[in-house]
């Protein structure tokens, strides 16, 4: 259980993150979720004590991290897999964050079974590659057995079959109750394993919500229609209230603001022959691209609609 | 998922686990120690330079005191001679004190390390223990082998000093002591700097371009820089003969103590207080 209430973080003049509030529950998998620079990381960097709130408060299983008697077998957490000392082995990495916080010698050598790392675990961290490091990061992050897990964009660099591996882990660990929280700049990502989610977009919180939720209530349903008489179903719908996208072929419209059941019934009352009518919801990507754009930090020319 | 299972693994059975101890961040710094190359070849370049050199300087010396003038005889410090090769040994030890922290900075380990030991200053003062502990051990066997080896190359060229000689012992396992503090303030100054280049300039300005500055200064200035220099302060521990305008070794000694604790605490608001 992680509970933030009223977090706010200011760099000088920036605000980083403003006013959020939140709390993740054990059991499933929570995606933490927002584009490049939306106060992800900053938020993570709080809940685990790196950061000072400016204002409010995150606590961890009840208590500031800070006060967590052994912080190791509370969370584990993945920020940055590349902040290890590049010339200490694989395994010494893991034995000194596990000696810390009493975890014994065995349990590291467990951990680097379960990430599939026992064969390198005495090579020196810095010829990993990033799926290697970032299989290392989650390594530590499991040491203390913990019931709370953090983990910053951790497919980064990763190829399909550890990325395949990471979706597989993050379920597993949900499913033996722990709480799991990971944060993504990739909605589709998201989709495949997030059970909850919790949007941010410029510091503020936007959605929390469950993913299924999330898809209903924030993409426009519309329906795709072909009709050698579109332009007549057109006016027809319009005079209903519905809005009416024409597209450049001049057979194709597309509806909003009326399902499919009813754009159907109202051709055939009229006479109208479809060739095509296809119910279309936006899928999750486009869910999430149209709540943060108005949020997004650094837009490229062109991008806004 | 139900309710039970969830509070298998809540908040109430986790309480049970032992509370981290200092002695497991401890343990936790020695891992970090000697599990990176730097600090074996840190460590050989201290023991080769301060006995190598030591014994280079000592030959030297000991074949040059017949042609010495007589004030030359008059000051001639055996002890003093076998132990030059120390003092220069001396900068290994503050790069790697410096080292041991602000590369967990510059490679971003700090903040790895902090998530495992949210209580910053057992990571201070679990890294500056564990270093100053390797620094003594190694430094006292280095100034004992450099003293012996130092001593036998000087008999029968010029006078030698022996153990039981007055100040002698005290200089000599007082110059394990003067590292084990060199190695505190290294390791205060890069948690304080956290960038190893800043920090290990910092730290050579304070142990030669300051002090050397201060001898070109008129006496009224430079007298009491050079009696309270902090490390010029700490080497009377090291030195048997007392020159004028310097302090007496223990209170000397004391003065390099007292500043280190003061750069010490400094260092280790600023962890607790900074977002790292």
């Amino acid at each position: 259980m992680i509970e933030a209430r009223g977090l706010v973080k200011r760099y000088g003049s920036t605000m980083a993150v403003s006013d959020l509030s939140f709390s993740i529950r054990p059991g499933l998998v929570t995606g933490f979720l927002g584009p490049n620079g939306a106060g992800k990381t900053t938020t993570m960097r709080m809940i685990l004590g790196l950061d000072a709130p400016t204002q409010g408060s995150v606590t961890v299983a009840g208590r500031s991290y800070r006060d967590l008697p052994a912080p190791m077998r509370e969370v584990g957490a993945l920020l940055d897999a590349k902040a290890l000392h590049g010339g200490r082995r694989a395994r010494d990495h893991l034995l000194c964050l596990a000696q810390s916080n009493g975890i014994g010698r065995r349990r590291v050598d467990e951990v680097l079974r379960t990430v599939g790392l026992e064969d390198v675990a005495r090579r020196r961290a810095k010829g990993f590659s990033m799926g290697m490091s970032q299989r290392l990061g989650i390594a530590s992050a499991l040491l203390g057995d913990p019931a709370v897990l953090i983990f910053d964009e951790p497919i980064n660099g990763l190829d399909p079959d550890g990325i395949v591996w990471v979706r597989t882990l993050m379920r597993e660990l949900a499913a033996e109750g722990r709480t799991v929280l990971v944060s993504s700049h990739l909605m589709s990502e998201m989709a495949l394993t997030a059970d909850h989610l919790l949007v941010i977009g410029k510091g503020r919180l936007i959605a929390d919500t469950s993913a299924d939720e999330f898809v209903r209530s924030s993409s426009q349903q519309s329906v795709h229609v072909r009709s050698p008489q579109a332009a007549e179903l057109a006016a027809l719908c319009r005079q209903v209230g519905a809005t009416v996208d024409a597209g450049t072929d001049p057979d194709v419209i597309e509806i909003t603001g009326m399902d499919s059941a009813e754009a159907g019934k109202l051709a055939a009352a009229h006479g109208i022959a479809l060739s095509e009518l296809i119910p279309v919801r936006a899928s999750l990507e486009e869910a999430f691209m149209e709540l943060t754009r108005d949020s997004v930090e650094y837009q490229a020319a062109g991008a806004t609609r | 998922m139900t309710d039970a299972m969830i509070a298998l693994t809540g908040p109430d059975d986790r309480a049970a686990f032992p509370a981290s101890t200092f002695a497991d961040v401890l343990r936790s710094e020695w891992t970090k120690l000697r599990s990176v190359r730097s600090t074996f070849w840190a460590l050989t370049v201290t023991v080769v330079l301060g006995i190598g050199l030591g014994a280079v300087i000592s030959a030297a010396a000991a074949h040059g005191y017949a042609r010495s003038s007589a004030s030359g005889k008059l000051s001639w410090d055996p002890t003093g001679v076998s132990q030059a090769g120390v003092a220069i040994a001396s900068l290994a030890i503050v790069v790697l004190g410096v080292l041991c922290i602000s590369s967990e900075y510059s490679s971003g380990m700090i903040r790895t390390s902090l998530i495992a030991v949210p209580k910053r200053g057992r990571v201070l003062a679990a890294k500056a223990l564990v270093f100053a502990g390797v620094t003594f051990v190694v430094g006292e066997v280095t100034c004992f082998v450099a003293f012996f080896a130092g001593q036998a190359l000087i008999s029968g060229h010029a006078p030698h000093a022996a153990l039981g000689d007055p100040g002698v012992a005290r200089a000599v396992a007082g110059g394990g002591l003067y590292l084990a503090a060199l190695a505190v303030l290294s390791v205060a100054a890069g948690a304080l700097l956290r960038h190893p280049a800043a920090a290990i300039a910092s730290m050579i300005a304070v142990l030669l371009v300051l002090p050397g500055i201060a001898q070109a200064l008129p006496d009224s200035w430079r007298n009491p820089v050079t009696e309270f220099w902090p490390t010029q302060a700490g080497t009377q521990l090291t030195s048997v003969n007392h020159s004028a305008h310097t302090l007496q070794p223990w209170p000397g000694f004391g003065v390099m103590c007292l500043f280190t604790a003061i750069v010490y605490a400094i260092a280790w608001t600023l962890l607790d207080h900074r977002d790292a």
